[in-house]
């Protein structure tokens, strides 16, 4: 049997082959996720987000457990940093999952960033593409632990969850951050920690006044304390309910085209670079053109639009 | 354009609750490039060999430390092949008497390390074997 029959047939170790196929690049990988597509669009895909250390492991764990009891086949992709210096990583989100099904219907995969800066992998929305057409009904995605905004999550999950803790600070700083604009559910945990009703006020005082760029949906603040398990289900409900208010107003389907959108120039762009660099590193002496800028004679955006001159004549 | 990346499960089955020793070896495996999976204390055959499979390793490292190795490596090798997934490289290490670690590594680890022997020893092992075994 193939590796795509025995994939259709569910056999996780299938997936996992898959998976690295995917991750590696390896050869035919595109041909498969051609074929993967096909059959996508049933799982939804939560994303969590958040400082290092605020507990997003741990979440997603909870999650998990909370959704395998409401009989959800459930995939988790957790990524973590790769050492710019090494090419090493370490992965230690699978440190907070245990005492899971082995029945198939729970899957988790560690990724390293492999040099990609946005939160994610570069591959991590194919691996996504994976778990969706194995038949998983919701995909979990945990960020690297980022200070900062990390869009990558925005164009890769369906929802959006961003956990901070009370040592977070306090609204200011999540808002400097650029948090507070990518959070559709926002998860103040650690909340047997000192400050936490304090956060909670103050990140829903800063919601209601800040500009609420959407009409359809108030960010709501849910305190958890995620290793008791206090209040997972309340995310969870929030999580829900963002999901089906967004697919009344259309909002889901907006974004999941929006995700398309982008993606499909994204593949285009990467190709079009690739052929137009192949093209023009033989139709002209990249090197001399560096010499005359370098010597006052021209300059790189002249430079760039001759370049671009001769290669849309050449393929016209 | 394929980035195949050696990757390597770290494990620490049993009740001995000591991690320090595998942290260091995750450390050192990821310097040398390695993607290193640690899945933390107390995890039973079973749970080792349903990680593995799921993150596509390499290799499965274990440390034992209580003195259940007999027990615990053969548990994981019966564990690896009942999941079809004995292309899977297992070693270990840990205080290992020298007739045990001759019958273990008859039994199907690859190999055993004893306490104290250079971190790197190990990395040009794995290298190697998953290098010989990409080619069979
Ligand atoms: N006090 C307290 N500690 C918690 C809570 N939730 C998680 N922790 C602890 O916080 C630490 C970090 O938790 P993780 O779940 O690994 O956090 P993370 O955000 O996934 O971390 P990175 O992936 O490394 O960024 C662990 O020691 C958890 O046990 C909580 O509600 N209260
Ligand atoms: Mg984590």
């Amino acid at each position: 049997m193939s590796l795509l029959e025995r994939f259709d047939e569910g056999e996780i170790r299938a997936l996992s082959k898959i998976v690295s196929l995917i991750e590696n690049r390896e050869e035919g990988y595109e041909d498969t996720l051609g074929h993967l597509y096909r059959k996508i669009g049933n799982t939804v895909r939560i994303g969590v987000t958040g400082p290092p250390g605020a507990g997003k492991s741990t979440i997603v764990n909870r999650l998990v457990h909370q959704l395998l009891k409401d009989d959800k086949r459930v995939g988790v992709v957790a990524v973590d940093p790769t050492s710019p210096f090494t090419g090493g990583a370490l992965l230690g989100d699978r440190v907070r999952m245990n005492e899971f099904p082995i029945d198939g219907s729970f899957y988790f995969r560690s990724m390293a960033t492999r040099g990609e800066v946005g939160g994610l992998a570069s591959s991590t929305d194919n691996v996504a593409v994976a778990y969706d057409a194995f038949g998983f009904d919701v995909t979990l995605i945990e960020t690297v632990g980022v200070g900062q905004v990390e869009l990558d999550i925005i164009d890769t999950c369906d929802v959006v969850v961003v956990a901070v803790v009370p040592e977070s600070g306090d609204a200011v700083q999540t808002m400097k951050a650029g948090l507070m604009e990518i959070a559709d559910v926002f998860c103040v945990n650690k909340s047997d920690r000192p400050g936490s009703a304090r956060i909670v006020a103050d990140l829903r005082m800063s919601l209601e006044l800040g500009n609420q760029s959407r009409d359809w949906w108030k960010v709501p603040v849910v305190a958890t304390q995620a290793v008791k398990g206090e209040n997972i289900d309340g995310l969870l409900e929030k999580i829900l309910l963002y999901l089906s208010v967004a697919r009344e107003s259309g909002e889901f389907e907006r974004h999941r085209r929006q995700q398309l959108e982008k993606k499909l120039w994204a593949l285009l762009q990467d190709q079009i670079t690739k052929e137009m660099q192949d093209k023009l590193s033989k139709m002209a002496r990249i090197d001399q053109i560096v010499d005359n800028i370098l010597n006052g004679n021209s300059d790189p955006f002249s430079a760039s639009r001759e370049l671009f001159q001769k290669w849309t004549d050449s393929v016209s | 354009m394929t980035e195949q990346k050696i990757r390597v499960l770290l494990a620490k089955p049993g009740l001995d609750g000591h991690d320090r020793g595998i942290k260091v070896i995750a450390a050192a495996f990821r310097d040398a490039g390695f993607e290193v999976i640690y899945t933390g204390l107390r995890q039973t055959p079973q749970m080792i060999v349903d990680a593995a499979v799921q993150e596509d390793v390499d290799a499965i490292g274990v440390s034992i430390l209580s003195g259940a190795h007999m027990t615990l490596f053969p548990a994981i090798l019966d564990e690896l092949k009942e999941r079809k997934a004995e292309d899977i490289i297992l070693f270990g290490g840990g205080i290992i008497p020298d007739d045990d670690k001759a019958e273990l590594e008859k039994l199907g680890v690859s190999k055993i390390f004893t306490p104290g022997a250079p971190t790197e020893e190990a990395i040009q092992f794995l290298k190697c074997e998953v290098e010989a075994r990409k080619e069979q």
